[in-house]
This record gives structure tokens, sequence and C-alpha cells, in this order.
């Protein structure tokens, strides 16, 4: 065996079996991902069986404002839509705009956190004065004022929740930097010779992961919360169908007043079960990735 | 003459000022000089500043005046020459769990040095001859592993393997068996010393320990509060101490010789940023208070200041002590 194949062998993979075996000893966790696996398969497969004839509010034939029936299993909307295939029509926007206004959101704080963290002269302080500006500023109102200036859509509801809810990547990232720059290991690189680059990128950054993949399973379920807030305050697409904008306009077509509850009630729904899908999930991951909460519940 | 692997002349470092208190100067005036394939022990308390020192040695601390010197050459602080420098000087650090990157295997914290210098032409050499030269055999068996699934003794040389991964000259070794068990301390040690004789590298070893400094030093330098009181080869620095400290620490020792009485150092513990006037030992010195009237006025040891040692590796001995005379060759 020479030493690059010993590299690749046993440990790693052990702590991931490790990893996935105290996973499965979480009931919790694995209804999580299974409610997560469940919508997402269905967001994907979602064009096989819903297309324009079921989403174009001329094309539709349904009566409008029907109850539950077997032929409409949780009823229509006004213009006489299956408000199941809408519920599942939007969730394929409402967990994109989730997971792509996470993934700004954890690059943007994870790299604000980590300078910060590193560079302790100016450099930092700077960058954390942003972001406790940032902090200061009320993240509803900013989001409001940023997608209208941006102008209605997917793209200026992205970029107003991951402009609004990077700051807790960044503080949390640069409170660990500065706990893992503080252990011995990093003396040791720099005495190797590592750079700032080098010794952020390889010894802090494999040390804060962990902490980010936990944390951004919650974001996804408050940036989730937050497409539906903005969409449901008009701010989003109005042509596109999600749970947000169903909402709307459920709202706004009187939905209340008429006593359709299946208008109402379905996108609520879907919007909690998926917050809470990515909850559990954050939850039992933090749980197995943290040695001290192990035997706690 | 030959010219010294390592050297500090004049070195002060001082931290600046906190919570009202005055600057702590960790170290005040140093000289010393570690000759090629020579190992020095840097014998002190906790908080005298031989830490500090060994960080200076190898640059992770920059010296508010003075100079550290690689083989006669002073050390230039900008990043690219600091990089090189490290190629040379390599430092072993007190606790080897966190020593190493939890998230590292074997083979990754020992290629990390040559990685950093771009000598990854033959790597996996490097690492296993490394691994083989600090008595990980076989090498192997040991690259896939990860710090947490080794002993205390294997990680320290583990570490010991990076450092020696980019073929250095000089070592420099923070209390590098302090936090392993007694029977691994002196297989670490011994490795040391291996090093030395196969390789020619040259160490300086901070320890608070004696009985270390006895084991694998050429030469001992004691250390009080930021200066060198007492250096010499072993013999004459552990058999025959000069200075009221050393002799004070060689008294407490259980086997130490049985005309000594143990001395207990009474008095505050030093206060790098309170440091007396005169000479820096002489709240806590036996010998200063024993005396009385002239004598005691004569001595003056808490008016007079001390000059610096010179750091003179050909003296059989160097004592920083007004009631003790200086040199001897």
């Amino acid at each position: 065996m020479t030493v690059e194949e010993g590299r690749l062998s046993p440990p790693r993979l052990n702590a991931a079996r490790r990893f996935v075996r105290s996973y499965l000893e979480r009931p919790a966790g694995l209804a999580g991902l299974g409610v997560l696996a469940a919508f997402g398969l269905l967001a994907l497969c979602a064009p096989l069986f819903i297309g324009d004839a079921q989403l174009n509010v001329i094309k539709v034939t349904g009566p409008q404002l029907a109850g539950p029936s077997g032929s409409y299993l949780l009823g229509t909307d006004q213009a006489g839509r299956s408000i199941i295939d809408l519920v599942i029509w939007g969730s394929r926007e409402s967990l994109s705009i989730g997971i792509i206004a996470t993934v700004l959101t954890v690059l943007l704080g994870t790299t604000v956190g980590l300078l910060a963290g590193h560079y302790e002269g100016w450099v930092g302080k700077g960058l954390m004065h942003v972001t406790d500006w940032f902090i200061a500023l009320p993240s509803l109102p900013l989001a409001i004022s940023l997608a209208a200036v941006l102008g209605r859509g997917a793209a200026s509801i992205t970029i107003a929740i991951a402009v609004t809810s990077w700051t807790a990547t960044a503080r949390l990232v640069r409170a660990q930097t500065l706990a893992v720059e503080a252990r011995p290991f990093v003396d040791r690189a720099r005495a190797l010779g590592a750079g700032n680059t080098q010794i952020m990128l390889r010894h802090v950054l494999p040390n804060v992961t962990p902490l980010v993949l936990v944390s951004s399973t919650l974001t996804v379920a408050s940036a989730i919360l937050s497409e539906a807030t903005l969409t449901f305050l008009g701010l989003g697409d109005p042509t596109s169908v999600t749970w947000g904008s169903m909402l709307q306009s459920a709202f706004s077509d009187g939905a209340v007043t008429a006593g359709a509850w299946w208008y109402l009630l379905p996108p609520g729904i879907a919007i909690l079960i998926v917050v809470l899908g990515f909850t559990l999930t954050g939850r039992a991951v933090e749980h197995v990735l943290n040695p001290r909460m192990v035997g706690r519940s | 003459m030959n010219v010294p692997a390592l050297e500090v002349r004049d070195l002060k470092i001082t931290y600046p000022a906190r919570r009202g208190r005055g600057p702590a100067r960790a170290v005040d005036g140093v000289n010393l000089r570690v000759e090629q394939g020579e190992i020095v022990a840097l014998i002190g308390e906790s908080g005298c500043g031989k830490s500090t020192l060994a960080r200076a040695l190898v640059g992770l601390v920059k010296p508010t005046s003075g100079q550290v010197l690689y083989q006669g050459t002073p050390l230039n602080y900008s990043a690219k020459a600091l990089k090189k420098y490290r190629r040379h000087t390599q430092l072993v650090l007190q606790d080897p769990g966190g020593a190493l990157n939890p998230r590292q295997n074997v083979f990754d914290a020992v290629a990390e040095g040559p990685r950093l210098h771009g000598l990854t032409d033959r790597l996996n050499e490097t690492v296993r001859t490394s691994l083989t030269r600090a008595g990980l055999r076989p090498p192997e068996e040991f690259t896939a592993r990860f710090p947490h699934e080794m002993s205390g003794g294997q990680q320290q040389r583990v570490v010991i393997a990076g450092a020696l991964a980019l073929d250095p000259s000089v070592i420099v070794a923070d209390e590098p068996v302090a936090s392993l068990d007694a029977s691994v301390r002196g297989e670490i040690l011994k490795l040391i010393l291996s090093l030395r004789d196969d390789l020619g590298l040259s160490a300086l070893v901070v320890s608070h320990d004696l009985g270390l400094a006895w084991n694998i030093a050429d030469r001992v330098a004691v250390m009080y509060l930021g200066r060198i009181v007492e250096m010499g080869t072993v013999e004459e620095v552990l058999l025959r101490p000069r200075h009221p400290y050393t002799r004070a620490l060689l008294s407490v020792l259980p086997d130490s010789a049985k005309d000594w009485r143990p001395t207990l150092l009474a008095g505050e513990p030093p206060d790098p940023t309170a440091i007396p006037s005169g000479c820096r030992f002489h709240p806590r010195c036996g010998n200063w208070a024993a005396l009385s009237g002239p004598d005691r006025e004569a001595a003056g040891c808490d008016r007079r200041d001390l000059p610096i040692l010179s750091g003179d590796p050909s003296a059989l001995t160097l004592t920083a002590c007004h009631l003790v005379p200086g040199e001897h060759v």
C-alpha cells in the first residue's frame, strides 16, 4: 500500500459512517429529512404532471372557489385552478428562493466572519462595524425597500433575504474563527510558513464548516418564511406561483370572507411543514456533530 | 570561529500595557547562542519569558528591540523572508494534541510544510522519511490516522516529523515533553538527541524541568523575569550552580546534593509588568536577605543594575549576580 492510497482509507469513511449511524438514531431528524426529501422530490417532479393547462388562469376549466372534492382534492381557487397543484408548483420557487438565499447568506457571512476573525486590526474592526450596522437595521423594512429598489421578483427577494440575514452567520463564524485561531495548530502552521490565506482556508475553514452547515439548515427555514412574508406583502413576481403569493392572492381574492379555508390553509401548512423539516434536520445534525450535546435530548 | 546556528542579541520583547498595569517586559535583554549541532536548554519558571523567547526565535513574535540571527544573518520580518527562514527553523510545541489540526490526517499534517514551500516533487518519500526519522515505523501504518486516533507520544512524533519534513537545521522545542507520560518523555528526548547525532540538528529546548536539561542539553541557560541569570555547560550550571536562583531551584530537587539545605523562594512570584530595580531577583534572594549593615550597603543589589550576560558560549559559566563573581572561562 502506498502512502497516497493510505490517505483515502478508513478514518474519513469511518467518520462518515459514524455520522450516519448516530443520525439514524434520531427519529426527529429522520422525520425532518423524510419531509424534506418528499417535498424535494415533488418539487423536482412537478413539471411531469403540472403544466400550463393547470396553471394558466385562462386555460383552466375547474369551478371557482370550490371546496375539496374527488376531482379537486384541496378544492380550487378564484380562477378555478386546483389548490393542490398550486401548492406543489409553489414549492419549486419557495424552496429554490430559500436555498439560494441561504447559499448567498452562508458565502457572504462566512467570508466576512472569517476575515473579521482572522485580521484583528482595522480590517476586522471595520468588518464588524459593518456587520453591527446591518444587525441594527430592521430587517423587514430593509428587505421591503431593497425589493422595491431592485424591482419585484424572485431575484430581488433572494437578494433582500441574503442581505438581511448574513450578519448572524458572520457573527457565528467570527466567534468560531477566534476560537480556532487561539489553538496551537495555527501557531504550528505559521511556524511552518503558512500565510494568512493558507491558515484561513486550510485550518480555520475546515473547523468552522460543521457549525456553518448546521446554522445554514436553520437559515433555510427562516429564508423560506421571509420569502413568504415578502411575497405576501406583494413584493414578489405577480405571475409566478409561490406559497407566499398563494397566501396573498387568497387574501386579496376574498378567500377569508368566502370561508374558503382550503385556499388559505394548504400553503400555510406547507410552509410550516418545510420549515419544521429543516429545523428538525438542522437540530439533528447539530447534535450529531457537537460531541458536547451527546446525551442531551 | 564557527557561525552560531541561531543567536539572539540584546533581545527585548515588550507587550503593550493592559488594564492599568505597565507594559509587560516579557524578554528584557537576552544574549544567547546556539552553536551548530548543539542542544541548549532554556530553563525557567512559568511567566519568566522563556516561551516568548522561543516564539521570537522562530519569528512568531517580532522583537521590540534587538536581533535574532540565523547563521549570522539578522532576521528580516518581511513576509517573504520570514517564509524562507521558516524552512530552516522549526517549532515543536508543548501540547501535541492541540498542535495538530483535528481535521488533518498524519499525511497532511506532515506534508503541510513541504506543500507550503512548494516542495511537492517527492512528497510521498519526504513524508515517509520524516515519519521514519521521527520513529513512527512503518510510516504507512500512520499516514491515514487522525490525531485523536493516536497517543500523546505518537502525536508529538508527528509534530516532530512535520518539522523534519522541511529539513531544518534548528529546532526550537517549547516544553516538548511537558504534557507527556513519563515513559514517553524519555523516548521523545532520545529522539531529539538522535536527530542531533544523525542529522546535525541544533536545538533550543525550553523547559521548566531541570532533569530534562541534564539529560539532553550541552549547555543550560537559566532565565528569571526576562533575563538570563546564569548560563554555562550542563555540568557547571547543574552541579556547581553559582546564582542564588539556580541554587534554590536545584536545592529542592529530591536527590540534590546532601550538603545543600532546601531553599524555598519566598516573596512575590515574578511579574513582568513590575520588574524590581537593581538585580531583578533581589526581593526573593536569600543571599541578599542574609546580608546586613555595611555589607548590604556595599552589595547594593537593590540599586545597581546588572549587565546583560554576553552569551559567549566559550565561557564555562556566566552568572548575573552582584554577590557572585561573574565569568569563569
